[in-house]
């Protein structure tokens, strides 16, 4: 018999590979944790080649270790005779390499590849935008449909029918049963009537009762509009949250093209969390130098221009975008901004100031990350005073590339669940 | 197209394979060639992967060491380190082969031949397949040991039964019987069984146990009450049926992988016959097919081109010599067995003076129905045979300095290496051997394993893990001993039980 496997299941073991994958977390995260600081912004979200040390996912079991005594046989010969004596080879105390089982396979690391999938739910296990619930639940409110039960009205695409017929029976049997009694009794006496004979007139009324009962048997509806059930759906409120992100980003002259690159690989490391995570998200990019401007998300990661630098202008520009468009209480308001730390000298009190009196009362979180530079400047220190009694300003350095994702990391960890207010 | 030729070329379709089939299975049954009935399956390479990471098994149970050895294979294959088998054939009834799609067709007939009709009759008719496995229902168990372990992972978590997995792969090669044969069962009556024996077997531990309380001196001071009485080579049916903190579903599980450790333990105790047989017999029977004409020289020329690469024997010298090569062995061995009985030499006759000059074909029958590795090399290797192979045995021994050649392929030598060569092919030897001593009932619960030492050759460093697995199973502290060649008792390493 022949029979044509190919079209039938193929990643039978699909579920095995990811049992292994989830069996070696630590390893697979660090491999995953690695290879961030060598991507580019483009190629993030790809799958990764991860390597793990051999010795680490071996499967134990008994068998012999090297040394005592043991013949094996080869074949080949060429010179030697019975009584010869070979030299060992230095260090060479294990066993010829020819017994089978000795394990003794190459240490070199066990490799493979993970999907994109795979690697994006690594790259952002564990990650979640603080407070997220807090604010006052969306003024569009989402609703699911839930059953609940059955109803007697509705729209005859919901008919259960089920449900209709059996109340229909029940009808049908509550009406008629007491009828059929009558009937059986006028037929009888009907068949008596013409057994003995009696006159036209007693059998005929007996026959019109007869047929007075069976008609009123038929006038039973075999389903009537009181039958009818219907499958009851309501909606049910869904809790959904709106959350707007700023991203704000500094390319002014002092950020050079390496700067540059690791400020927009953190907001793209942000992006693609923020996408991937969270399908109701707004996010607005804000570019500035001097002056602060709204960009689409490609003009964000891509354009570059040049200019001293004034940070309040991105935080005056961020002020007012809230106003027009994110006011009230029903926003949940994010802010992650990336700079150099260079600034007008006179301007980083009145950043800090702004923060304080008015942008940092609405914010849920503030997240300001310092590129390349290590040296805290006026508005790294102004930040830092302002953050010690702000708990939801958090700031990081990010010096290499390899920072970025240990940074991220750190900024949106998952914080241990607070009740919702 | 010539007469009688059955194809042309490299192109096959479902046809051809049974055309293929049909013509290899009158030869076969030429050669009284006993065999289930065969179910040859067309596969793709990536379900050739697949088949290949859960060993052949067309059923499995999840485990997450498939998983390492499908990526694993996926990688070498895409890499291109490594060609997949052309086939994989399974001791079943009817026997299923898999055929990859990327063959061409004399591959595809080859593998026919190979495994269709090689390993199919090779299943049917060896006795320790006999024995041990039951082709019939071993599809059924598959499917009835994967349905219980995943009902066990929706009801206990999949961590838990993991667990109980891993420790049991840990002792796969100890949850062998070696001397009794197993019953066999339907399906349905293994399930049914499985019910009764869960209450049955609990109930059966906590007797056990109960010859509690007197607490004595501890471990050791057991004498008067030995448990069990004798040691037991089978790990896993111990644990089986003894370990004292086991639920139920635990011990089906163990039970689970103690069966099927069962029936592929055949299958490693006769590569060498197995592939041998199924090696020439492939050769044997497309060989004929040329000569009656069936099919082309170019077909020949690919048939033999990769035979040729099945039974390369490297020597040992040679940079890509990996021990012996079972396919070179067992085939050699085969064909010279047929030798002796057709040409048989004056030294032929001096060693083999029953199967000189006999019917080749019974004799060959007989050979694969009665031997395994280890007796068949110890009976038919023949002189002429290791004067071809240039075989020669070497002993290392740590306490020497060099190497030393104990045997060569001569008069004097003739004995001593086939006997080594035996020896290198028996499962004792190649696996530590490794006892159930002593549960210890009144002190601390203990349970004592020795190690009988065999060339004082000591137990890797990893076998401590194996033992860590084992207290996991057993619940209480598990110790191992090792017995010298002295007779002089070690004690060797001791696990805890994580609680």
């Amino acid at each position: 018999m022949i029979v044509d496997r190919r079209l039938n299941g193929r990643h039978r073991n699909a579920v095995n590979r990811e049992r292994f994958v989830r069996r070696y977390k630590d390893q697979i995260r660090r491999a995953v944790t690695d290879a961030v600081g060598k991507r580019s912004i483009t190629d993030l979200d790809r799958g990764e080649r991860v390597d793990i040390q051999r010795k680490d996912i071996a499967e134990p079991f008994f068998h012999h270790g090297p040394g005592g005594e043991r013949e094996a046989v080869h074949p080949g010969n060429k010179e030697f005779i019975a009584g010869d004596r070979l030299p060992k080879p230095d260090g060479g105390a294990g066993g010829s390499g020819s017994q089978a089982g000795d394990g003794g396979e190459g240490e070199d690391d066990f490799v493979f590849v993970l999907s994109r999938e795979e690697f994006l739910d690594f790259f952002f296990e564990d990650l979640a935008l603080p407070d997220l619930v807090k604010k006052r639940l969306a003024t569009i409110p989402s609703t699911k449909s839930v059953r609940a039960g059955y109803t007697q009205t509705g729209v005859p695409t919901n008919v259960n029918i089920i449900r209709s017929l059996k109340s229909a029976a029940a009808r049908r049997r509550v009406l008629q049963t007491p009828r059929r009694g009558e009937l059986k009794r006028a037929e009888e006496r009907l068949s008596a009537l013409e057994a003995a004979g009696s006159p036209a007139t007693e059998i005929s009324d007996a026959e019109a009762e007869v047929t007075r009962l069976r008609k009123r048997l038929a006038s039973v509806p075999f389903l009537d509009t009181i039958d009818l059930r219907y499958n009851n759906r309501v909606q049910r409120p869904q809790p959904t949250t709106q959350a707007v992100m700023f991203c704000i980003l500094d390319v002014s002259g002092s950020m050079d093209e390496s700067r540059k690159d690791i400020a927009k690989r953190f907001f793209a490391l942000l992006y693609l969390f923020l996408s991937r995570a969270y399908d109701k998200i707004e996010v607005v990019f804000i570019r500035h130098h001097t002056q602060a401007a709204e960009v689409t998300e490609d003009e964000f990661f891509s354009a570059r221009d040049t200019g001293g630098t004034i940070v309040s202008s991105a935080l005056t520009l961020m002020e007012q975008i809230i106003d027009d468009r994110y006011g009230g209480d029903d926003w949940n308001l994010y802010a992650a901004q990336a700079s150099d730390g260079d600034n007008w000298l006179d301007d980083s009190p009145r950043c800090a100031g702004m923060l304080r009196e008015s942008l940092l009362p609405r914010l849920q979180y503030y997240a300001y990350v310092q590129v390349g530079a290590f040296d805290e400047q006026g508005l790294w220190r102004e930040y830092a005073r302002l953050a010690s009694e702000r708990p939801h300003l958090a700031m990081r350095k990010i010096a290499t590339a390899a920072d970025i994702y240990p940074v991220f990391r750190a900024l949106f960890a998952r914080q241990p669940t607070c009740a919702p207010a | 197209m010539r007469p009688g030729l059955i194809s042309t070329g490299s192109e096959w379709n479902f046809d051809l394979i049974e055309a293929y089939e049909r013509a290899i299975a009158e030869i076969a049954a030429d050669y009284r060639l006993d065999t289930y009935p065969n179910q040859i399956e067309i596969v793709s390479a990536e379900q050739m992967m697949d088949a290949y990471s859960s060993i052949g098994m067309p059923v499995g149970y999840s485990h997450w060491s498939y998983g390492k050895e499908f990526v694993a294979v996926e990688q070498r294959y895409r890499r291109g380190e490594m060609g997949l088998a052309y086939e994989i054939v399974l001791n079943s009834n009817p026997c299923i082969a898999y055929l990859m799609e990327e063959n061409t067709m004399p591959m595809q007939a080859l593998v026919i031949a190979h495994a269709s009709f090689g390993h199919n009759s090779f299943f049917k008719g060896n006795y320790l397949f006999r024995t041990w496995t039951t082709a019939d229902s071993i599809i059924d168990y598959l499917l009835f040991a994967r349905d219980y372990i995943r009902d066990c992972e929706q009801r206990y978590g999949e961590a838990a039964v993991e667990e109980v997995l891993d420790s049991c792969h840990a002792l796969r090669n100890y949850g062998v019987d070696r001397c009794k044969r197993p019953a066999h069962l339907s399906p349905l009556q293994e399930q049914a069984r499985q019910r009764t024996r869960e209450a049955q077997q609990q109930d059966a531990v906590n007797e056990l146990w109960r010859t509690l309380p007197q607490r004595d001196a501890g471990p050791g001071h057991d004498i008067g009450d030995v448990f069990p009485s004798e040691p037991q080579e089978n790990l896993l049916y111990f644990i089986e049926k003894n370990a004292p903190l086991l639920s139920p579903w635990q011990r089906e599980i163990v039970r689970i992988v103690r069966k099927l450790a069962q029936y592929f333990y055949p299958q490693r105790q006769t590569q060498v016959m197995n592939e041998g047989w199924a090696t020439f017999w492939h050769y044997t029977l497309l060989n004929r097919l040329y000569d009656d004409g069936r099919v082309d020289d170019a077909f020949m020329l690919e048939f033999l081109s990769s035979h040729t690469n099945v039974v390369a024997q490297p020597a040992f010298d040679h940079p890509r010599y990996s021990g012996i090569n079972p396919y070179a062995l067992g085939f050699a061995m085969m064909r010279d067995i047929r030798r002796i009985c057709e040409t048989p030499t004056a030294e032929d006759r001096a060693w083999f003076p029953d199967l000189a000059g006999s019917d080749w074909i019974s004799s060959l029958d007989f050979a694969m129905r009665n031997y395994k590795d280890e007796s068949f090399i110890a009976q038919y290797l023949s002189p002429q045979l290791m004067r071809e192979l240039r075989l020669f045995a070497i002993i290392d021994d740590d306490r020497q300095s060099a190497y030393e050649v104990s045997a060569i392929h001569d008069d004097a030598g003739y004995r001593r290496l086939r006997s080594a060569l035996a020896a290198q092919y028996h499962l004792g030897n190649r696996e530590p051997d490794i006892q159930v001593w002593r549960a210890d009932r009144r002190g601390d619960r203990s349970l004592t394993l020795r190690h009988q030492q065999r060339g004082r050759r000591p137990l890797a460093p990893a076998s401590a893990d194996a033992l860590k697995h084992l207290a996991r199973l057993w619940g209480f502290p598990v110790r191992l001993e090792t017995v010298g060649p002295e007779g002089r008792v070690e004690a060797m390493s001791e696990a805890q039980p994580q609680r």
